[in-house]
């Protein structure tokens, strides 16, 4: 394997957890709620996925229970914020300080095992082809689990009746309640497959990246994919387009260093910040197009009366 | 949510009832602020073995506590202070960002004793301490050179402190003293503990060509991208073996417990004063993991050279040493003094890598 599709597909590996949150992520914020517990629901889809696999010895099992793990935090959220209209940002942050507590408490005794890894697929001679086969024919399952996430969730949002309903109850709830749309119900669901997703995210982390469990080891990765969301406006192809960006400058800035290239390491490690603040700024030239995608619903408790 | 509030009401509450509890008491106790989480298989969890440790020793004659995930910078200065007030008599912070922050809180608790690792500004309640890692890494650069066929070696960096600029150092001037000829790539990468990161920075140095990986960040997520590549490696700050079990060489073992009973037994005897301590293989703060994965000759080599070390026949940084840009640093026979090197800001030659400043 030449060092060309050994960069790809560090970067591919990279940019996977954050795509799957941040996907997640938008479909909780077309429906007009801000939930900022990606990190608390990620970390606690690393611990769930970590535990049923080692416990297991099945990483597929780990991968399931990090899903639902996540899912399950999120719904902390979802009846806190829907059902009793608590402060979404103050909960989502809250979340966040629960999931990473409780995650080091589940994760105790998991600490210093060895991991089971995730293994790539591998088919005969596809594989093998020079450049392409590693990348489309030999990755992680998470890998091809993001892609079709972003083509399923554009699909969803653009393309069916649910989608229109749901991205209706983001811009005006109130006009969707009046019209008979079950606003809450959505929103339950809409929270419940960003928790998923978050936890599918997380089990990326201690499944395929790194197989271990060590405390914190989102390291902020939920705070990416929220900006992510933000960065992309709204647009699932822009998140897909966002997260390989800053895999892609995360990485590469590893590799100027290790070649010796002579610029300061620090700018270098701001580098991917750097680029999704440019990309942020260009994207946001018009205004018009970014008002049309924002949610205007977004972080606002929705009671219906009685 | 009124129901959440009074939950966490009566969780603070307890907590403080909790505190004013251990107050009466007629202990000793002894405060640890950490960087990273307690069980994160280096660092801190070095720490942590070391209260246990002094738990242990003391038993029922002192108490002791602990924060971990304390961010470097504002907020450490706020846990800090929260164990001054605590009536904590001993306060160990434990990374090197603390210093400031536990200079700040020591200038108003006057009556608490403070140590903070790895720096070097002290007061008349804050004593330093520190240990000489750099003597492990120079063992670990001639293994290096002995292992690696290809001559180069990939160094993991945190944060360009002195520290780590010396293990650094001293890991080349350790490769180049078995083979002049052998080069170092470092990567920085700005965290002390970020398993993902860690992990992304090896692979890109191991597509860069290099054989052997160290490290002087704190997760064991290099170890693990080093096994799965058959690259070999090296642990820190604790023993990092059941990470890889076939590509750990050794690993330089932080092993505070002695040194904290001490300086604990000096509060309980009333004669704790402010010190310097920069303490090295000889002392047992440092100690090296079995040597592993590597041939008999290297293994009896290294063995060799830490026992030179210990017996004081060998310091690492003993002249002649060039620096990076061609200039002499150290003549013929002349040993660095400890002053130059806690505050290393310069590569010696044979480091390929510009020290970010």
């Amino acid at each position: 394997m030449g060092m060309t599709e050994a960069i790809l597909l560090t970067i591919a590996t990279a940019a996977t957890p954050l795509l799957i949150a941040a996907l997640g992520e938008l479909v909780v914020e077309r429906s007009g709620v801000l939930n900022l517990g990606v990190e608390g629901m990620m970390i606690m889809g690393a611990v769930g996925g970590f535990a049923a696999a080692s416990l297991t010895g099945n990483p597929w099992i780990g991968i399931l229970i990090a899903i639902l793990f996540g899912a399950i935090t999120s719904l902390a959220f979802a009846f806190l914020t829907l059902s009793l209209a608590a402060n979404q940002v103050a909960t989502g942050l809250a979340l966040t300080i629960l999931g990473l507590g409780l995650s080091g408490l589940i994760g105790e005794p998991f600490v210093g095992q060895a991991g089971i890894k995730l293994s790539n697929i591998s088919i005969p001679v596809l594989t093998d082809l020079p450049l392409v086969g590693p990348l489309l024919f030999g990755q992680d399952p998470i890998f091809y689990m993001s892609i079709a996430l972003v083509i399923g969730v554009a699909w969803f949002l653009f393309r069916t009746r649910f989608g229109l309903t749901l991205r209706s109850i983001g811009d005006n709830h109130i006009s969707a309640h009046a019209l008979g749309i079950p606003v809450l119900r959505y929103r339950y669901f809409a929270v419940m497959f960003g928790g998923a997703c978050a936890g599918l995210a997380g089990g990326h982390l201690s499944l395929v990246y790194t197989p271990q469990w060590v405390e914190n080891m989102s390291a902020g990765r939920g705070w990416i994919a929220l900006a992510l969301v933000v960065f992309a406006s709204w647009r699932p192809a822009r998140v897909l387009a966002g997260a390989y960006l800053f895999g892609a400058v995360s990485i590469g800035q590893l590799h100027a260093q290790a070649l010796g290239v002579g610029v300061p390491s620090q700018l270098l490690t701001a580098l991917p910040y750097i680029a999704t603040i440019v990309v942020l700024v260009l994207i946001s030239q018009n205004v018009r197009t970014t008002l049309i995608n924002t949610p205007a619903m977004l972080g606002r408790a929705f009671v219906p009366e009685r | 949510m009124r129901k959440l509030l009074i939950g966490i009401a009566g969780i603070a509450a307890m907590t403080l009832g909790m505190a004013s509890a251990a107050v009466a008491a007629d202990k000793t106790k002894v405060c640890f602020v950490y960087v990273g989480s307690k069980t994160d298989g280096g660092w801190t969890q070095a720490h942590d073995i070391g209260r246990m440790e002094l738990q242990a020793h003391f038993g029922d004659k002192v108490e002791t506590a602990f924060i971990e995930n304390v961010a470097e910078g504002p907020q450490a200065t706020a846990v800090i202070e929260r164990f001054a007030r605590a009536k904590c008599d001993l306060i160990f912070t434990t990374s090197f960002g603390f210093m400031d922050p536990t200079l700040e809180v020591a200038a108003k608790f006057p009556d608490v004793k403070f140590e903070h690792a790895t720096g070097y500004k002290s007061a008349d309640n804050v004593t330093s301490y520190n240990s000489r890692f750099y003597e492990g890494r120079y063992i670990q650069g001639q293994i290096a050179a002995k292992v690696s066929e290809k001559g180069v070696a990939g160094y993991i960096a945190s944060f360009p402190i002195p520290e780590v600029v010396q293990g650094i150092n001293a890991f080349t001037l350790g490769a180049q003293s078995v083979n002049p000829d052998f080069k170092l790539k470092v990567v920085w990468v700005n965290t002390w503990f970020d398993a993902g990161k860690e992990a992304d920075a090896a692979k890109a140095l191991i597509d860069q060509g290099v054989d052997i990986l160290t490290q002087h960040t704190d997760s064991t997520g290099p170890m693990q991208v080093a096994a799965e590549h058959g690259v070999k490696a090296f642990g820190q700050a604790s023993d990092m073996i059941a990470a890889g079990p076939e590509t750990q060489l050794t690993a330089i073992i932080d092993t505070w417990g002695a040194y904290y009973i001490k300086r604990t037994q000096a509060v309980m005897d009333g004669t704790w004063a402010t010190q310097s301590t920069w303490d090295g293989l000889v002392d047992g703060i440092l100690q090296m993991a079995p040597y592993t994965n590597m041939p008999d000759d290297v293994k009896s080599m290294a063995a060799a050279t830490e026992a030179a070390i210990i017996s004081g026949e060998l310091h690492p940084f003993t002249g002649p040493v060039t620096k990076q840009d061609g200039s002499a640093w150290l003549t013929d026979g002349e040993v660095a003094e400890d002053g130059v090197l806690l505050g290393l800001n310069f590569y010696v030659a044979g480091v390929d890598d510009q020290l970010p400043q």
